[in-house]
Parts: structure tokens; sequence; C-alpha cells
């Protein structure tokens, strides 16, 4: 087993095992503290895949952010009592039916198809490759998604803000 | 291919030569940070405030941190009654290995850096916020109410004393065309035409790496008078002394980059005679570093702690409007003069 | 040698377990949080077959990058409505959400 593989089967049990969590743990506080090995066995994926400026976005807002901002939330919402209550409603085996559906099928596709060797180079300075890509092909992508998010912050202070 | 293209052709080589840089780095960090920035905390509000600080342990009172750890490494670690252990025991360990990590992109001297990575100042922001999860983390498992109000304290402070930070990041690399820390001390002096807009980026800079490492005038989460201690206060000693390795590891990294970002690095103004490169860089480095600690440390022992309103405020109505008009600015200039 | 079939395996499971996560979960802040993994499940693809299939141009770091910024605004708003349906009903459990007139 060479150095990549090993890395990124570690990254896969790490990235699995904190999904897992995630999904399962009875305790909010802990699946929302499992997104972070999760999120960040993702962000060594994208090392792998030679995505460094994707790789420190992805830890900046996703862990640094998002994570956060769930951990806060729970913590407001739900304070140390998350455990008291039921946390699964009785969709548990029909929603296992489904995902494992979904995942075999899945497989039964992607592993029938022959991928071939990664096919070429990356660009060598992969954040001004981004960042050239975002200004000049897909200029209305970044337009759009900035006005997403001047929208979105709009909406949660209106949604969010105590009324008088 | 894969990790090897990582790395370069040679990456057992390179693999050792970072582990070799990461040992030397946090060596100086456990020297460099707790064990002297403490008692140079202790010495320095002494002064201040006209007392004589530490004196009997050691020639000066020198070695008082390392009694203080001996100390701290004798006593039992308890976690209180009905705490999550788990999460409680976790909760130090991520504040202190993420104040280590942000130590991987900042350039010592010509060369000596852990990693120079093409994304470096991103990474740093992103390693630092880091801490707050594992603050949050640590005030819930405690099972009291003062430790979970300074986590959640500290999570709406860090969160949103990030942005200003970043915006300031961003100047610099709009300035220098990269976010790798090495090639923006490369790329410095910047351009006369543009010192105005650095200077208030620095002064944002350092007023949102105040708040980030929980720091009066921005010590909330931690405030005594009315949270007892924050989110810290059911620890014990060495998780205890974990999270304020964590606090002066990230107090020194931010310090670091601020010398990294806005003062040159490891450029001097003249070179010293009879050194070499590295160990010019070194002095320098190490020199302006510690000057902009001491900064921070008088700001501390001078002003008083600001209210939460205040602290959120200043963020988002004073701090980030300016930062923003700031990079426009800034940018326009750039525009104009090419 | 890893492949793209080994990401793109990972990455299958990874969104299975978001989507089992956010059919089985009562609370809304967890449904939130396995919509975030079925996100994550979808950039691991994106980047791993711009490394595979189209490294010159960076389209799937692209595409990574804006359903990252997506992401952070669905969490955003999402959470504001947590709060909000808090406040006036004292849950957060989807189920129990059930009134049109808060």
């Amino acid at each position: 087993m060479n150095a990549e593989a090993l890395a990124f089967y570690t990254l896969a049990a790490m990235v699995l095992a904190g999904g897992g969590l995630v999904v399962l743990s009875r305790n909010l506080v802990h699946a929302a503290v499992s997104l972070v090995p999760t999120l960040l066995g993702v962000a060594g994926l994208y090392v792998l895949l030679h995505a460094e400026f994707v790789t420190a976005i992805q830890i900046l807002i996703y862990v640094g952010a998002i994570t956060v901002l769930i951990l806060f939330v729970i913590l407001l919402t739900e304070g140390a009592t998350g455990l008291r209550v039921r946390q699964r409603n009785e969709q548990v085996p029909l929603a296992f039916v489904v995902c494992g559906a979904l995942v075999l099928l899945l497989w039964g596709v992607l592993l029938r198809v022959p991928w071939g060797p990664p096919a070429g180079p990356m660009p060598a300075y992969n954040p001004g490759a981004v960042g050239r890509s975002f200004l000049l092909p897909y200029v209305l992508a970044f337009e759009v998604i900035s006005l997403v998010i001047l929208a979105s912050l709009v909406g949660a202070i209106v949604i969010a803000r105590r009324e008088e | 291919m894969g990790v090897g293209g990582l790395f370069g052709a040679l990456w057992q080589v390179e693999l050792v030569r970072m582990v070799v840089l990461a040992a030397v780095v946090f060596t100086f960090l456990a020297v460099g940070g707790p064990l002297f920035l403490v008692l140079a905390e202790r010495k320095i509000s002494a002064w201040i405030q006209a007392r004589v600080g530490p004196k009997h342990v050691g020639p000066h009172g020198l070695l008082q941190t390392v009694a203080d750890t001996l100390k701290l490494l004798y006593k039992e670690n308890i976690a209180p009654y009905r705490a999550d252990v788990v999460l409680f025991s976790v909760a130090p360990i991520l504040v202190a290995v993420a104040a280590l990590l942000d130590w991987v992109v900042i350039p010592f001297a010509p060369g000596w850096v852990v990693r120079d990575l093409n994304v470096g100042v991103v990474y740093f922001a992103a390693v630092s916020s880091l801490t707050v999860i594992g603050i949050l983390a640590g005030g819930w498992a405690s099972n009291n109410k003062y430790s979970l109000l300074g986590g959640l304290r500290s999570a709406a402070q860090m969160v949103s004393y990030e942005l200003p930070l970043g915006f300031s990041l961003i100047l610099v690399a709009t300035i220098t065309g990269s976010l790798s820390t090495v090639r923006i001390v490369e790329a410095q002096p910047y351009p006369a035409y543009l010192y105005p807009s650095v200077v208030v980026a620095a002064v944002v800079f350092l007023v949102a790496a105040t708040a980030e490492a929980n720091r009066i005038p921005f010590d909330l989460p931690e405030a005594e008078a009315e949270l007892v201690a924050g989110y810290f206060s059911e620890y014990t000693p060495m998780r205890f002394a974990l999270f304020q390795l964590g606090e002066y590891g990230s107090l020194l990294a931010s310090s670091a980059l601020f010398t990294t970002l806005f003062l040159g690095g490891w450029k001097g103004p003249f070179q010293l005679p009879g050194a070499g490169p590295v160990v010019n860089g070194l002095v320098w480095f190490v020199l302006k570093t510690y000057a902009v600690v001491f900064f921070l440390m008088w700001v501390r022992w001078t002003y008083p702690r600001f209210r939460i309103d205040q602290l959120l405020g200043l963020s988002w109505k004073v701090l980030l409007p300016v930062s923003m008009v700031n990079l426009l600015v800034a940018g326009l200039l750039m525009v104009v003069v090419r | 040698m890893i492949g793209l079939a080994h990401y793109l395996v990972l990455s299958s499971l990874l969104f299975g377990l978001g989507l089992f996560g956010v059919l089985t979960r009562r609370n809304a802040v967890a449904i939130l949080m396995g919509i975030e993994l079925m996100l994550n499940a979808a950039n691991v693809n994106f980047v791993a077959f711009t490394r595979f299939v189209d490294p010159t141009f960076v389209r799937g770091h692209i595409a990574a990058l804006v359903v990252i910024t997506l992401a952070a605004c669905e969490a955003v708003v999402g959470l504001a409505l947590v709060i909000n349906a808090y406040r006036h009903l004292e849950t957060v459990n989807v189920d129990q959400v059930d009134l049109l007139k808060g």
C-alpha cells in the first residue's frame, strides 16, 4: 500500500465514522461536533486531489463557520436537554431501505464505467486559476452567488429579529 | 503523483525536512509561547501597575512558570459531576492543536517555513477558526451555566471578528497578488501610495486578532466578574494549561502573522554585522513579533473590558464597513496608478 | 492506486448517510446537518472529476466553491428559521411544527 492509498483510506474512515456519528448519535451536541472530523476528512480528500484553495475554503467556511453556527443554535435551543427527547421518527426502516437501495444503485452504475487515470496535470498556481475562472468565464455564477448571499443575509436578519 | 506529487520530486527528503522544522517550531513555541509569555505577561503587568511581579523562583523569578507547570502536572484531573467526559477531555486538546497548527505557514527567516502553502493566509484564518469549536464544546461539556455562556459568547465574538480579519488579509493579498506568506514578505515594502490603506488594514487586523485571542479589552468569554472564568471555569490542571497554551500560542501566532503581513517579516531595517541571512532574518522576526506581543500586553493592562453589545457593535458597525471601504479605495488606487 | 472510482464510492456512501439523517431525524438542526453531509458528498465528486477528467480548467473547483457558498447561505437562513420557530413554538422538532398560524 503506497502513501496515497494509506492517506485515502485513513481519510475515508474518518469521513464515514464522523458522518455515521452525525447521523446516528442520540446526543445532538455530539452529532454536531462529529461534523468536525467529517468535514476535515473531506478537506483532506481535497488535498489529495490537488485542490488547495477548496481545502482552505472548506475548513474556513464549513468547519469554522457553519459547524459553529449549528453548534450555537443547538446550544441555544436544546441547552443540555438534547438527550431526553426522542431524536428519530418512525421512518427508520423505510429510510434504511431507501438509502441502501440508492447507494447500491449508484454503485451499480459507477463501478461499471471504466474510469481512466488522471487526464493531465493540474494548473500550477491553484488560487490564481480559480480566481481567473471566476472572473472570466464564470462571472455570471459569481454575481448570482453574491446576490444570493445578500438576499440570505437580509432574510436571516429579518427572520431571526425579535419583534418588538 | 498523489502524495508524491504533493511534496515535489523527493517527497521523502521533503517530509523529513518538514518534520524537523515542525519540531523546531513547536519547541520554540513551548519555550517562547506559554513558558516565556506567561512570565512576560506577569512582569509587564507588574511593571505597569508599579509592582515587582514574580521574584522568588530562580533569578528574578525566571523559573516561576516552570514551577507553576510542575505544580499543574502534580494535580489531579477532575471532571465535574454529569459532565460529558469525552468532549470535556477533547476540547482543550483541540484548542491547543489549532493554535500550534497556525505556525505551519509562518516564515521565520528566508527558507525557514514549515510549509509554504500557496493558500497560506487563508489556511491561517481557517485553522485559527477551529479554536472556537473547542471552546464551545468545552463550555457545553462542563455542565455549568457560566461555562456555557462563556462558550456561546466566545462563538459570537470569534465568528463576527473573523470577517474584518479576513478583509485585512484580502487587502494584503490584493496588493501582493499572492496568498503565500513567503511571497507576501518578499513583496514588501508596499508601494508608498498604498500606505494609508495598509495602515488602516493593520489596525483592523490588530483589533480583530486581539478579539480572536480573547484578550482584554475583548475577553468577555472569560470575564471573571460575571462568568467566574467563562468556558474554562470547570477545568483542572493540565487541561486548563492546554487552554492557556492555546491562548498564548494563538496570541504569539497572531503577532507573528501581523509581523509577516505588515512589518516586513524577516526583513530588517539594516543587515546585522557578521550574521548570515538566516540568523539576520530570525533575529529581526523574533524582535518584531515580541514587540507586537508587548504592545498587546500593554493594551491588556491599560484598558477596561468592553460590554458584549459594544463588542459586537464595534465589529459589525465600525470595523467591517471601514475595512470594506478601505479595500475598495485601495483597489481603485491600484487600478488608477497602473 | 487510488482512482476516481474510490472517490465516487466514498461520496455515494457519504450521500447515503446524509440522506438517512435527513429522513430519520426529528430535530430541524439535525436535518440540516444531514443536508450538509449530502452537499459535501457532491463536492467530493466535483473536485474528484476535476482531478481525473477535466483538470485544465478548474471548473469543478468553481462548482464546489459555489456549493460551499450556497451551503453557508442555506445554513444561515435555515438556522434563523429554527430560532424563530423555537421562539414561537418552543420546539424545533419538525413533526411538532404543524401550525399554519404561529
